[in-house]
């Protein structure tokens, strides 16, 4: 697959030898990888669809050393692509060929467990289970769980805002962190946030927080941590339609609770879940809800009696809860097997990521169900149903001529779908290069350009990750371009006192 | 030259900004001036009021979301809400009595733009966790938009979170959408009585570390604690840990805290009705707000909840304080000094981690004493890129965070 990435610098790519050079002696050792062959495991993320060797991989293990790469490479006018795990699903760390791959791999320690500021300080590659293992034993956790959790890194979560199946209750990366140590493009180090809650000027962190690596390298980041409720249990409810079962979902969200999971699955992800995991899913149903209850005993005991209650009254044609900790725990393998289940029935899948409001799930599966009709490809859907987070799995061979290409015209058409319903085009995801070029579906040219004017404010010649996100790249000076009518705009008509 | 533009709608917001730019006027941006007297006094030569933009425009209970004019009166909004069982979880607190306003005024916009939070801060976030999309004209005199009407939302860059406590310094919000939660069928509170600073410190980041799922956390020191309602009587220093929820769970929760912070001192409940009229007082620092010793500089700060305790040990004997966010937001009332107090405090800031913000002073002082945490180098250069990325020409509230912003 090919996609359109910024045209690469030849005056660059001549200067290779020397650059390498160069890099090796801010980086020694290891730390600077320059063979195709070693720089094979980077040439693509979780979206490996698209692929691209870099120019050359760095492996910094210092802040000291991001800057010093950086500044360098400001100075010489090289591209630079971030990289934590490489799970990004969206092409985030997809490689430039006349770039530098920065991979933060080596940032892994933790630096600080804190609990009397509840707080870990970690180096961003450290895992997003890492933290919570670092904690557990002392009762504690992060509450952000990525399913990809065991593999990608708190620097990448945050770099792409990253949620998982408790965000409904417990929030995104966004609002669980509360400090980062950031590396501009120019090296120069920041410190933003820190044990303490809100900034005290613009909330930089905030934006920092799912700029997909454009903004700035981070290098340390504190996160808040919780302690593990007392008690979770769940249901598994299956229902004869989809219809019933988004029902339920408003209906218990209408009646003040908010679980702390709440997922949904069509029929082909039940099946395919099933026969992967033999979790015990009903398979005569349309649509299967897992709600998870979690807190103390008797408030998790109380709301389980309700939900079952609405679930029932919502015409339910299965209905199990869980008595022990093994059951909650099967009930949720088929979920958290769900991308791997899909991935043993078909040879490829496409990952989708779009938000809709809640209201419009009936819609939106049968305008899919047409479209799987019309691309004649299968489409299986797990959904973050309390909040309104479709993930629909596009199955496709990529080894059958064509297939691709309409796997991902038909996902284009779920993400416009998504925003023309009052949706958006990602919601845990990212933009990255896949949906680029979807933006103006969601954004005027002015909303895209004022971001891209944010964007200068931290890296003022683009050399940040760029190609990724905005479709069309502008020179800062460009934008920052006025045009201002001095003397010649009438005074408005408007109410004046 | 009229002094007040009163847009009736967006397109008149885009209208007075362009026209503003045209002619170098420099706009004061206001709700309802609520919460006018905070921050640096700003040089400006005329005033954008949006209090003429108002309304709901949506609000879907089962949904979560509401989205109004940015001049909404934000009681209308909280009382829409509390119509269906729900609120803002942020709590935001009323800054009209501490500067002597009325109370119960204010704007969804201004609400959002000083990014307001109350106690639940600690569980459930500020303004800027619950705020989703907005349509808003630059200093550019653009009309632009960032977000949507959905809770889970990472297309672009989250510049709510960027406009949120910018204090309208980067664009003029017109049409805003914030997430709506249930509201918790009750509450109770547990007390500690008789703790100094530290030792509250210590049991609130306990309570706070249980799985008890605490909601508030504050430290009302003797000095202040009869400015609380319910507490007149009080002789002692109050300890206050607020539990949300429905009744057999906050009952549940109840005899565990309890009996966990036994160890600390003498443990008393608050019911509902006790419990919701102090943490009303608490979020709105009513000791502050009630005319009481008017003349001192208020200051709020945010730092490491652990170590609130140590700021009581560095400033001077005559301050008065209490402790929100389990001891991590303190509101001190500063004895008169030349400048306000903010030498102290920043230095003990400096030290402790955070910031620090002049709450209330006169406006001389504000001119003179940097209301907001002065910045290191770095960070306020880009904290000015930012601004001229939004507001080139510095027309939108200039210099009210920081002069040159
Ligand atoms: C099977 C599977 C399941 C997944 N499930 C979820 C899920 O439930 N929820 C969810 O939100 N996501 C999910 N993802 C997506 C992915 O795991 C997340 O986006 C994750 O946060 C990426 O982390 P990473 O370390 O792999 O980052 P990478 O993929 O390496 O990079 C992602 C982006 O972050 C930037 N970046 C990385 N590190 C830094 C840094 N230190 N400083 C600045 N920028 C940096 C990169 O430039 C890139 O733009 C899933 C992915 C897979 C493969």
């Amino acid at each position: 697959m090919s996609v359109r990435m910024p045209p690469a610098d030849k005056a660059v790519l001549s200067r290779r030898e020397e650059i390498v050079r160069a890099l090796r002696a801010i980086v020694p050792g290891e730390g600077v990888i320059s063979g195709d062959i070693e720089m094979r495991p980077y040439e693509s993320d979780g979206l490996t669809a698209y692929r691209q060797l870099p120019m050359v991989v760095v492996l910094p293990s210092t802040t000291q050393q991001v800057s010093e790469v950086l500044r360098y490479c400001h100075q010489n006018r090289i591209k630079v692509v971030p990289r934590g795990a490489g799970t990004s699903l969206s092409g985030g760390a997809l490689p430039l060929e006349d770039g530098v791959l920065l991979g933060m791999g080596k940032f892994s320690r933790i630096r600080e467990i804190d609990y009397a500021n509840r707080v870990v300080v970690a180096e961003p590659g450290v895992t997003n289970l890492g933290v919570s293992k670092a904690v557990e034993d002392d009762g504690f956790y992060y509450a952000p769980d990525p399913s990809s959790q065991i593999a990608c890194t708190i620097g990448g979560n945050i770099a792409e805002n990253s949620g998982g199946v408790h965000c409904l209750k417990y929030g995104m990366t966004t609002n669980n962190v509360l400090g980062c140590e950031l590396v501009l493009m120019t090296g120069e180090i920041l410190r933003i946030g820190g044990k303490h809650l809100d900034a005290g000027g613009y909330d930089l962190l905030g934006i920092i927080t799912g700029s997909e690596g454009l903004l700035g390298v981070v290098t340390e980041i504190t996160v808040r941590i919780l302690k593990k409720p007392e008690t979770a249990r769940a249901l598994l409810v299956g229902f004869p339609t989809s219809e019933d079962a988004g029902e339920c979902v408003g209906r218990i969200i209408g009646a003040g609770i908010i679980p702390g999971g709440m997922e949904m699955m069509d029929k082909p992800a039940i099946h395919a879940v099933e026969e992967f995991v033999h979790a015990g899913y009903p398979l005569d149903v349309e649509a299967l809800l897992i709600v998870e209850l979690d807190g103390g005993k008797a408030e998790v005991d109380h709301l389980i009696e309700r939900v079952e209650a609405i679930a029932r009254a919502c015409r339910a044609s299965t209905l199990r809860i869980s008595n022990n900790e093994e059951e909650r725990l099967l009930f949720w393998a088929g979920r958290k097997a769900a991308f791997p289940a899909v991935g043993r029935i078909s040879p490829d899948y496409y990952c989708m990521d779009g938000t809709i409001p809640r209201a419009q799930l009936p819609l939106v599966l049968a305008r899919m169900r047409e479209m799987s009709k019309k691309y004649d490809l299968q489409v299986a859907n797990v959904f973050h149903a309390g909040d309104g987070n479709l993930h629909p799995l596009i199955l496709y061979d990529a080894n059958n001529p064509g297939e691709l290409e309409r796997a991902e015209a038909f996902g284009s058409d779920v993400l416009r779908l998504c925003v023309e319903v009052g949706g958006v085009l990602t919601g845990e995801h990212g933009v990255g290069v896949e949906k680029r070029d979807l933006m103006p579906a969601m954004f005027s040219e002015i909303d895209l350009n004022q971001q891209q004017r944010l964007k200068c404010a931290f890296d003022s010649e683009g050399l940040l990750n760029p190609g990724k996100v905005f479709p069309q790249l502008h020179r800062c000076a460009e934008l920052g371009r006025m045009h201002v009518r001095a003397g010649k705009v009438a005074f408005p008509d408007i109410p004046r006192f | 030259m009229p002094d007040v533009l009163k847009p009736r709608d967006a397109r008149d917001v885009e209208n007075a900004v362009v026209w503003a730019l045209a002619e170098g006027k420099r706009l004061d941006v206001v709700g309802q001036g609520s919460k006018r007297l905070l921050g640096r006094p700003s040089q400006t030569d005329l005033t954008l009021d949006l209090s003429a933009l108002s309304g709901v425009t949506l609000y879907e209970p089962e949904e979560l979301v509401l989205s109004a004019r940015a001049g909404t009166p934000i009681a209308e909004i909280e009382k829409l809400v509390a119509d269906k069982g729900q609120e803002l979880a942020f709590e935001p607190l009323d800054y009209g009595p501490m500067l002597g306003l009325p109370s119960g005024r204010g704007t969804i916009g201004g609400v959002l733009a000083a990014n307001l939070a109350g106690p639940r801060r600690i569980k459930a976030g500020a303004a800027r966790d619950h705020f989703l999309g907005f349509s808003a004209v630059s200093g550019r005199g653009e009309t632009f938009k960032s977000g949507g009407r959905v809770v889970k939302n990472v297309t672009g860059y989250d510049l709510c979170k960027l406009l949120a406590g910018s204090f309208g310094t980067l664009a003029v919000m017109t049409d805003v959408t914030i997430k709506t939660l249930p509201r918790a069928e009750s509450e109770v509170s547990v007390m500690v009585l008789g703790l100094d600073d530290r030792q509250a410190c210590v049991a609130m980041a306990e309570a706070m570390g249980s799985s008890c799922e605490v909601s508030g956390a504050a430290h009302l020191p003797a000095h202040l604690v009869m400015h609380f309602e319910g507490l007149k009587a009080q002789g002692q220093a109050a300890t206050v840990l607020r539990l949300e929820g429905v009744g057999p769970s906050i009952a549940h929760r109840k005899s565990v805290l309890a009996a966990m912070m036994k160890r600390h001192g003498q443990v008393e409940t608050l019911d509902e009705t006790a419990s919701r009229r102090l943490w009303r007082d608490i979020r709105d620092a009513a000791p502050f707000g009630h005319g009481l010793e008017a003349d001192r500089a208020l200051w709020r700060l945010s730092v490491p909840p652990a170590r609130g305790f140590e700021l009581g040990e560095m400033v001077s004997t005559g301050a008065q304080m209490f402790y929100d966010w389990a001891g991590g937001l303190i509101w001190i009332g500063m004895p008169q000094a030349e400048d306000a107090g903010a030498l102290q405090l920043r230095d003990a800031v400096a030290i402790l981690g955070g910031h620090a913000t002049l709450i209330r002073a006169p406006a001389a002082m504000r001119a003179a004493v940097d209301v907001f945490e002065p910045q290191d180098n770095g960070v306020a250069a880009l904290t000015k890129r930012v601004k001229e990325s939004f507001d080139p020409r510095g027309i939108l509230n200039p210099g009210r965070m920081w002069a040159g912003v």
